[in-house]
């Protein structure tokens, strides 16, 4: 059984004041990219502490999280991998394209 | 135990080796490990497709946040009923680890009756898997699928509970009832950890 002494509310609490400051932060007038880093770290920490507290990831063997975090990575690797091709492929509507295709 | 290793090559090791108290735990945290790389693929796919697109919607505007904000709340207030069924056990409490996952099994009903109430609105708006009156079709497409891939998982989540319930209600052998239902959270916390990122990506960015 994993030691665990963790104030289960306390975690609630963070996980529920973090959720209202998500939704406060579409709303602020501040640039794009600047909401976009915000809400993707907001979401990432609590999906720490979910992985963390919740699910006893903090007190499991560091090779344990070490593979948790793995999804992650992966993830972000892929975002980078994709970058090519949708930047290479306009994806609009027929109807935007269609203009375009007549003109020519 | 290298040495034993070593004198004996073939023999497995008896005990797991990143999770000593079970194998089953190991198990689940492979299973969730590939399962959270099939969301990751799934939501690395919608920002691709949502980059790659001049006529995204604001899915903040179309999809509305206040009913989906409080179903997050649901899973969070889930997630803690969850993990006190878990210290109910530790504790030798069964009358409250029958109620805590009771109450964490209809947070899960609870939260698909939402979804399913949410999808026939969204549907009756004109939002469907192959199209969207708003603009980009794909976002019909990528909004069904995931919500959809992250729905069934919740109602798998359920129906484990469910058995897990059942399971615990009638054995009275308390430390293998706490690793079934330690493994069985586990699962649970990570239906409630993807819906965060879900939240995240599919309606606030």
């Amino acid at each position: 059984m994993a030691a665990t002494h963790t104030n289960y509310m306390a975690i609630f609490w963070w996980l529920f004041a973090l959720t209202i400051i998500e939704i406060g932060v579409i709303y602020m007038p501040i640039a794009k990219v600047i909401i976009v880093i915000l809400l993707i770290s907001l979401a990432l920490s609590k999906a720490s502490l979910v992985a963390m507290y919740f699910m006893h990831l903090r007190f499991e063997r560091r090779t344990m999280a070490l593979i948790a975090v793995t999804p992650i990575f992966l993830g972000t690797l892929l975002v980078f991998i994709l970058i090519p091709d949708h930047s290479a492929v306009p994806h609009r509507t027929r109807e935007e394209v269609r203009p375009a295709a007549v003109s020519h | 135990m290298t040495e034993i290793a070593l004198s004996h090559p073939a023999a497995e090791p008896a005990e797991s080796p990143l999770t000593p108290e079970s194998w089953g735990k190991l198990g689940m945290w492979i299973f969730l490990v590939g399962d959270a790389m099939g969301f990751g693929t799934l939501l690395a796919g919608y920002g691709a497709m949502r980059y790659g697109s001049a006529d995204w919607p604001s899915p903040y505007d179309r999809l509305g946040i206040s009913l989906t904000a409080f179903m997050t709340f649901l899973l969070i207030c889930s997630s803690v009923t969850m993990v006190k069924a878990l210290e109910a056990i530790k504790g030798g409490r069964p009358g409250r680890v029958k109620l805590f996952l009771c109450l964490t099994i209809l947070g899960g009903a609870m939260f698909l009756g939402m979804q399913a109430y949410e999808w026939t609105h969204l549907i009756e708006g004109g939002l469907k898997i192959y199209g969207n009156p708003w603009g980009a079709t794909l976002f019909g497409t990528t909004f069904f699928i995931i919500t959809g891939f992250h729905g069934a998982h919740v109602t798998g989540g359920v129906i484990y509970l469910s058995i897990i319930l059942a399971v615990v209600s009638r054995s009275r052998n308390a430390s293998r009832n706490y690793m079934i239902t330690e493994i069985a959270g586990l699962y649970w916390h990570f239906v409630d950890l993807v819906w965060i990122m879900v939240f995240t990506f599919i309606y606030l960015l």
